[in-house]
């Protein structure tokens, strides 16, 4: 039982837990045949069933899946996989009927409108569940109300609601200004434009991926990976201190992470080259500006010749552009991520002088 | 020549635009009834003054700026109150110059007896890391990622704060997790009774070179 408890505490670490979404998530979009089968879709959510109902046997799960705050949680990751899977499904099987020239399923019988009884069964049964759940849901679970506020004591762990909990944890990785401000909004018009930018008609009123590829597998990856994974993992993997903790790990006050976050600038002048630091900011963060300068204009112009060509040619130098800075600053949050968690890396440009980090 | 679209080639005047609407006819059963200003047939362009209102109390223009300018003035009363909220007549708010006691009743290290009152820590070093003396300094409860009050971690020796893992030495040194720069020392005096005075009023940050400044830093 302890091996169990183990193993899945290694994969709630966050490099394994975050490499782990991620490769889930190009395998379900890459072999999304075998990733819509009903066998696969039921056994994910069977799976999901018995780690969360054995897994209240203990008492650190328990303590963590259990807290009124975190019970919705539990319930968005039933619903998120359900409708990933399911909206995947009629894709792919509208894929298939247009691979054999056959009209997509929501055009078969375009004229009717399927009311009664089916409708208005579905709503009376979703009526009746909904009510069940809620009243029992209030009736079991206590509100998380908390002692009166003070502001010489935050407690610990400080958890934002948990909606905003994929921007609390952006927030360990960057400057407020960009984490708060600058990076949310950048991803939110991101998700919403990106899939406008491209002039595709297809894929209008009927489920599809295959027409519209790279759309939609951006928008998955920044909603379910980047933004509900993380907040997943601010809910149930961030505990004291805002240390990370496997789920069936103990949450240990005093439980001591080597967190010493190193610039960038740092690791090329003092262990890199073996110079000292130079004196003035510009010399000094200029690897760092350089990096990021190349990061934000150059990357689009290397994919556009190279990787993205036939996409470049497609959308137009305009809307490339657009859509790969959008894409980019998106993409930064897990690149960073990774960077700290793998090299310490603590600001790629770090102008405190200016109250400037990237 | 500038003018010549002007004076046209024929000599007769140059016909009126044809863009005047014709006079509005009115139903015959609404004749009279009507608002005189939304119904009265147009005056020739030639009258001056518009002669259309029959309203006992106001012209047309009259009522408009009365409605704009009663808006204005209800926002800008509004903004005006809004402007006043900033400022409460009372405000609770801890002192920012404090007496804390004599330097004898502090123990070397990180005291928090003043943390949730002043906002402070207090804390005795036999050697300062800038000042190279033995005293003390008074470190402010605000992380400098955003604001939240750390704890005081003294098993590992350490600020640690609990919204997004930044830590700090007890010199106020940040060294892991987002905190850009290290915690805000305030200033600290002897005052004339022997008391250590705190003033949280002036604040000495570390990048800036002012933890050097005597006032930042009291030798014992």
């Amino acid at each position: 039982m302890d091996a169990i408890k183990e193993f899945f505490n290694f994969f709630a670490d966050p490099r394994v837990f975050f490499l782990l979404t991620t490769g889930a998530f190009v395998f379900a979009v890459w072999r999304r045949d075998l990733f819509v089968k009903p066998s696969v879709g039921y056994g994910l959510q069977i799976f999901l069933v018995l780690f969360f109902g054995l897994g209240l046997l203990d008492e650190n799960f328990r303590l963590i899946i259990g807290k009124p705050d975190n019970v919705p949680i539990v319930g968005l990751i039933f619903l998120l996989l359900f409708f990933t899977w399911y909206s995947m499904r009629q894709a792919v099987l509208n894929d298939q009927r247009i691979a054999n020239a056959e009209p997509v399923a929501e055009k078969v019988e375009e004229d009717r409108v399927w009311v009664w009884p089916d409708l208005v069964y579905i709503e009376l049964i979703c009526l009746v569940l909904c009510s069940v759940v809620l009243i029992v849901w209030s009736i079991v679970l206590k509100a998380p109300l908390e002692q009166p506020a003070n502001a010489a004591a935050t407690p610990n762990p400080s958890k934002a609601p948990w909606y905003f909990l994929g921007l609390q944890e952006m927030l360990v990785y960057f400057d407020p200004w960009l984490a708060g401000v600058v990076l949310p909004s950048l991803i939110i018009v991101g998700l919403m434009a990106i899939p406008y930018i491209d002039t595709n008609p297809k894929g209008n009123g009927y489920y599809t991926f295959k027409e519209r590829k790279a759309e939609i597998t951006i928008f998955l990856f920044g909603f379910v990976v980047l933004w509900s994974s993380l907040i997943v993992l601010g809910t149930f993997l961030r505990g004291p201190n805002w240390n990370f903790f496997g789920p069936f790990e103990y949450w240990d006050i005093h439980k001591l992470e080597a967190l010493t976050n190193v610039n960038l600038s740092e690791y090329i002048w003092l262990r890199g080259l073996g110079v000292g630091m130079p004196s003035h900011w510009l010399f000094r963060e200029l690897p760092g500006i350089l990096l990021v300068s190349f990061y934000v204009f150059g990357l689009p112009v290397v994919f556009a010749r190279t990787v993205f060509k036939r996409y470049y040619e497609k959308l137009g130098p305009a809307r490339f552009y657009v859509t790969a800075f959008l894409f980019l600053s998106m993409l930064s949050l897990p690149v960073k991520m990774l960077a700290r968690w793998l090299f310490n890396l603590k600001y790629v440009v770090a102008i405190g002088e200016l109250f400037f980090n990237i | 020549m500038a003018d010549e679209p002007n004076v046209p080639a024929s000599g007769t005047p140059a016909p009126k635009p044809a863009a005047k609407p014709a006079p509005p006819s009115v139903p015959p059963g609404l004749a009279g009834k009507t608002t005189s200003a939304a119904a009265a047939p147009r005056r020739p362009a030639a009258k001056k003054k518009v002669e259309d209102d029959t309203s006992p109390l106001l012209s047309r223009r009259g009522w408009i700026g009365l409605a704009w300018g009663s808006f204005t003035a209800a926002s800008a009363a509004g903004l005006a109150a809004t402007g006043r909220f900033m400022f409460p007549n009372v405000l609770n708010e801890p002192p920012q110059q404090f007496r804390i006691g004599f330097p004898d009743e502090y123990a070397p290290g990180v005291d928090e007896r003043w943390k949730d009152r002043f906002g402070v820590w207090i804390v005795r070093t036999p050697s300062d890391m800038v000042q190279e003396a033995a005293g003390f300094y008074a470190l402010l409860v605000t992380c400098t990622h955003l604001g939240c009050t750390p704890n005081w971690l003294s098993a590992e020796d350490k600020f640690k704060c609990p919204c997004h893992g930044s830590g700090f030495r007890p010199t106020g040194i940040n060294f892991e997790g987002p905190a850009p720069r290290p915690l805000e020392r305030a200033r600290i005096v002897l005052a004339e009774d022997g008391q250590i005075l705190v003033d949280k009023a002036q604040k000495f940050q570390f990048e800036l070179g002012q933890w050097a400044d005597p006032e930042s830093f009291l030798r014992v």
